[in-house]
């Protein structure tokens, strides 16, 4: 299961996404957080929330960009669906495969390890030493995957726990899932 | 408002991917060259040769492909013109009734003017939609540049 997923990832990162220049993707976004900054005064939690809520607006409709080129249906368990955010999801949208790692006992959370963060590339923290402890640099990648997991009818919280650039061993976001969500016909359409 | 910035988030970006360019292309001539001898490529004083720069190294670095034209225009002295028939980066933007006059390649246009100004070709940089047939996407991004440039350029060229 898991070396299929890892073959299906590969062939649709190589045949069927579009690429950009990967330098010209970590600088945009650099400089959309230190303009984030900048405008939020340096507030630091201000600046994850919003990257936050930039990503939830991304991942609602990344979904289905995913959906449609992977045609995959759906999880049976959480497990499954760690293995795919991992091995299909980072690695279509940003050619990395990040770990799966730090099970919950219930099954029901779980860590993803990112060794590579393209994201952060060339950064350094500003050093005021209040960046270092609060800013979550990355966080735009919790908003998309929260986004993308409640278009999938999964309410999880996503939340960065460590990261390299604030001096930590690892990268790790950790998924959590609160419920399952009722399928719900859309407002309308009866 | 909005416009704005997008320009200045651009110009930080120029700023870094000039150096970054310019690392590549130096790298690669390096490569290349079997005689060990370093033809490393220098800082651009001319216009043409600046934007010609910026067409090709840049924006095959960043967009991976050429700009489709670079033009002068014969109206005002200062004014030059890149024109990309389809921006790679707009390509998935539909901007909402709101914001007609939003162009959001005004962010091209601030990484023109970063490199532009961190090479010391003070300028403006504004980006136009200006569909074309087949080419409904079609970009000019007009370069105003201040006088001392042009001073300069035409004491360049009487040498």
């Amino acid at each position: 299961m898991s070396r299929q997923l890892k073959q299906l990832g590969d062939d649709i990162w190589r045949n069927k996404v579009e690429k950009v220049n990967s330098e010209l993707f970590t600088l945009t976004y650099g400089s959309i957080v230190a303009q984030l900054c900048k405008d939020f005064n340096y507030n630091y939690d201000e600046v994850n929330n919003e990257l936050f809520q930039m990503g939830y607006s991304i991942g609602i409709r990344l979904i289905d960009e995913f959906l449609q080129k992977t045609q995959l249906s759906r999880c049976v368990n959480l497990k499954d669906t760690a293995e795919i955010v991992s091995k299909i999801g980072f690695k279509i949208f940003l050619n990395i495969t990040p770990t799966v790692a730090h099970w919950a006992a219930d099954y029901r959370s779980f860590g993803l390890i990112l060794t590579e963060n393209p994201l952060a590339d060339f950064v350094e923290l500003p050093d005021d030493g209040k960046a270092s402890k609060k800013l979550w640099y990355s966080n735009i990648l919790c908003g998309v995957l929260k986004g993308c997991f409640e278009m999938v009818q999964l309410d999880c919280d996503v939340s960065f726990i460590q990261d390299t650039l604030k001096g930590d061993d690892a990268t790790e976001i950790r998924v959590k899932l609160i419920k399952i969500l009722k399928d719900e016909i859309p407002a309308g359409e009866e | 408002m909005q416009i704005r910035k997008l320009n200045n988030l651009g110009y930080s970006v120029g700023l870094r991917a000039l150096e970054l360019t310019s690392l590549i292309e130096n790298f690669n001539k390096n490569n290349m060259s079997s005689s060990g001898k370093s033809n490393v490529s220098k800082r651009e004083i001319r216009i043409l040769d600046m934007l010609q720069f910026i067409g090709s190294s840049i924006w095959k670095t960043l967009f991976d492909k050429p700009s489709d034209n670079l033009e002068k225009s014969s109206e005002n002295e200062n004014q030059y013109m890149i024109i990309d028939n389809n921006p790679v980066l707009s390509r998935f933007i539909s901007v909402p009734k709101e914001y007609e006059n939003l162009n959001c390649e005004a962010f091209v246009a601030g990484i023109i003017e970063g490199i532009l100004d961190i090479s010391y070709f003070r300028c403006e940089v504004s980006a136009h939609s200006v569909p074309a047939e087949g080419f409904p996407n079609r970009t000019v991004y007009l370069i105003n540049f201040d006088e001392s440039v042009i001073k300069r350029e035409s004491r360049l060229s009487r040498k």
